[in-house]
């Protein structure tokens, strides 16, 4: 059996600061297979943005990994020298960031831009480099692309400079293509035109998607299979399906309950009490035991187990699972 | 006349501003963009005493230059808006204080240099509305009632989360004692859950003060969930205006039925996975909106008619209004 596109095992990401260590990322695992969806979802402070920096070897000191393992079709990535990174990232490993106006350089063309994307892993002369990035951007729905390889980034609206982010993304055709929030800064109407085509697009090329959201609806609409994560912790995993229509953990089950749609209109939501603790002092035990209706002296001390292994969650007293 | 705020055929125009610096690129044969923007056109509406108006569209379409307008904030380019009869700014001031807002960014907002009892006590103290002695238990008992803890009243900002903050914005506008609530985008930056608290906290409040409010977003789903009738913008004008159960199960405007279509839904029971029906295009610039009805361009089912003659608002029949020569 071929292993896994990627799998990550108790990948811990901490940032030394001058008040504590913050854990950003705690222990977090799972795999990803060619041409799947994987769905990161959580709060603000709840790691899933450092996983993804993690993961393709752009954290800013003083993050580092200090434990777990990434491995990307069999070759360890923790430890990796950055020569060697640098030749991953862009080629086989993509990433898409949230805010297309700062990704883009904005005294460059986007042609000028493209090729260098190209030309960065080598071997390609100037012309077959500008029809790649033309057929690139043809790819993501640009059209007239020949003529916009010579605009400048603040001539593209935010969903076209976004496109753009997304064909620079497809350039070297990645394995894995780890997308930060990319819709958050859009209008829905654009957003929904962005989710239709990443999800073609992965499913054309069967390149494997990690999409980072906090908006669990998105996810639920693009991802084949979901993971919630809540200061730096996974909290539930499983297919979309079985995570939203069965949640096991309480927090899953509260993130639902918190959402307008999930109550007639007008009465109140059920909310989660309290707010997110300092990532200096997560509680000990389970973290979210703090805001948990169910928690007792066991969720406060220990760190709970994971249950079943397709779809499981961190947690002492798993909910039966209904909605 | 049940009607406590109104909007009259109201527009607003913004001229960019040509510095010294334009003027002199321009001798030089620089081109100098003087087009106006109309951020928003003929604008009418009306508020009933208690009511919730949502307002509702994508960047650009003019609802938070609308909710400043009503709030008294901005002064329209013509016509005009009432709150009760009166206009609520008089050459360029505001001269109410029965309007309040709460904006997006609880960062921004806030005074990072005032403790947050005093930014909850000036303007009622400026007004009269209480004395200078009596602002720390006031500031206190407002405290509480957004749910935070009354001993917080000598703290910074900087001292409390985003969920905290904007409750701290909402107890600012309250304490004034407003008729009506304009609220810009308040939840647009808060975490899921956070939302669903200072959500909860807005329906108690709305009840227990009876306030009538304006409630600006981009998001449909929040804005169904706490308005009574809720008003479609697209490039500075409402395109529909329903009660909100209608215009979410029946949109009568073309567009409304594409931004519907559009939010992701969180499809608990089958359909996981559900394909996304986009609008066509983007957004056209508001410097140079399409001629007839500006959705024709994006729009499925646009004729020559709608590419020559902008449709007005008209009843649809079902105690609604909407701008769509199909409609």
């Amino acid at each position: 059996m071929k292993p896994a596109l990627l799998q990550v095992r108790d990948l811990c990401t901490h940032f030394e600061t001058r008040t504590g260590t913050i854990k950003a990322v705690d222990g977090v695992s799972f795999t990803l297979e060619r041409g799947e969806i994987l769905g990161l979802v959580g709060e603000s402070g709840s790691g899933k943005s450092v996983t993804g920096f993690s993961l393709i070897g752009l954290l800013d000191p003083p993050g580092r990994i200090s434990g777990g393992s990434i491995t990307f079709q069999g070759q360890e990535l923790v430890g990796l020298p950055q020569a060697d990174m640098r030749k991953l990232r862009g080629k086989r490993i993509a990433m898409i960031f949230q805010d297309p106006a700062a990704t883009l350089n904005p005294v460059l063309t986007i042609g000028q831009q493209m090729m260098m994307a190209v030309q960065a892993h080598g071997g390609m002369g100037q012309g077959a480099a500008l029809a790649l990035a033309e057929r690139s951007l043809t790819r993501v729905g640009i059209p007239d692309a020949a003529t916009r390889l010579k605009a400048y980034p603040h001539e593209f609206s935010g969903g076209m400079r976004q496109r753009v982010a997304i064909a620079i993304a497809l350039l070297h055709g990645p394995e894995l293509i780890i997308a930060d929030e990319p819709t958050t800064a859009l209008d829905v109407s654009i957003q929904a035109q962005i989710l239709a085509e990443m999800k073609t697009l992965s499913q054309e090329s069967g390149t494997a998607l990690i999409w980072i959201s906090h908006d669990l609806a998105i996810v639920s609409s693009l991802a084949d299979r979901v993971i919630v994560l809540y200061l730096g912790r996974v909290m539930e995993f499983g297919l979309v399906a079985d995570v939203l229509r069965a949640p096991l953990h309480p927090y899953t089950r509260g993130l639902l309950d918190s959402l307008p749609a999930m109550a007639d209109p007008g009465q109140k939501l059920r909310q989660i009490p309290g707010s997110t603790p300092s990532p200096l002092h997560v509680p000990p035990g389970c973290p979210f035991a703090p805001r948990c209706g169910h928690a007792d002296d066991r969720c406060r001390s220990d760190p709970p187990p994971v249950g079943d292994h397709l779809h499981g969650a961190f947690c002492h007293y798993p909910l039966a699972g209904s909605t | 006349m049940n009607d406590i705020l109104t909007a009259e055929n109201v527009s607003r125009r913004f001229s960019p501003h040509v510095t010294l610096g334009d003027r002199i690129a321009g001798l030089f044969g620089a081109k100098l963009d003087r087009r106006p923007v109309m951020a928003v056109t003929d604008v009418t509406l009306s508020v009933q005493r208690g009511a919730t108006l949502g307002l509702v569209g994508e960047s650009g379409c003019g609802k938070s230059t609308l909710g400043r307008m009503l709030a008294g904030i901005l002064e329209p380019s013509e016509g005009m808006t009432r709150l009760n009869g009166a206009a609520p700014m008089q050459a360029g001031r505001k001269t109410t204080t029965r309007i309040q807002t709460v904006f997006q960014d609880p960062f921004a907002s806030l005074n990072p240099r005032r403790r947050v009892g005093d930014t909850i006590t000036e303007g009622p103290i400026t007004h009269g509305l209480i004395t200078r002695s009596a602002a720390d238990s006031f500031a206190a008992v407002w405290l509480t009632k957004v749910g935070l803890d009354p001993a917080y009243v000598s703290r910074f900002p900087h001292q409390f989360s985003g969920g905290q903050r904007q409750r701290i914005a909402i107890a600012r506008a309250l304490a004034m004692q407003p008729e009506v609530l304009i609220c810009d985008e308040p939840v647009a930056s808060l975490d899921v859950s956070i939302q669903a608290q200072i959500l909860n906290l807005f329906l108690d409040l709305r009840r227990e003060f009876g306030l009538t409010t304006i409630f600006i977003s981009h998001d449909l789903s929040v804005v169904r969930h706490v308005s009574d009738r809720v008003a479609v913008m697209y490039l500075g004008r409402i395109v529909e205006i329903a009660d909100a159960n209608s215009l979410y199960s029946m949109p009568q405007h073309p567009y409304t039925q594409a931004l519907l279509d559009s939010i992701p839904k969180l499809s608990i029971d089958g359909n996981i996975g559900v394909t996304f029906q986009p609008i066509r295009g983007e957004l056209p610039s508001p410097l140079s909106p399409p001629s007839g009805c500006a959705f024709h361009p994006r729009c499925a089912r646009a004729t020559e008619l709608c590419r020559g003659e902008r449709p007005r608002l008209k009843a649809n029949g079902m105690n609604g209004l909407v701008a769509c020569h199909f409609g």
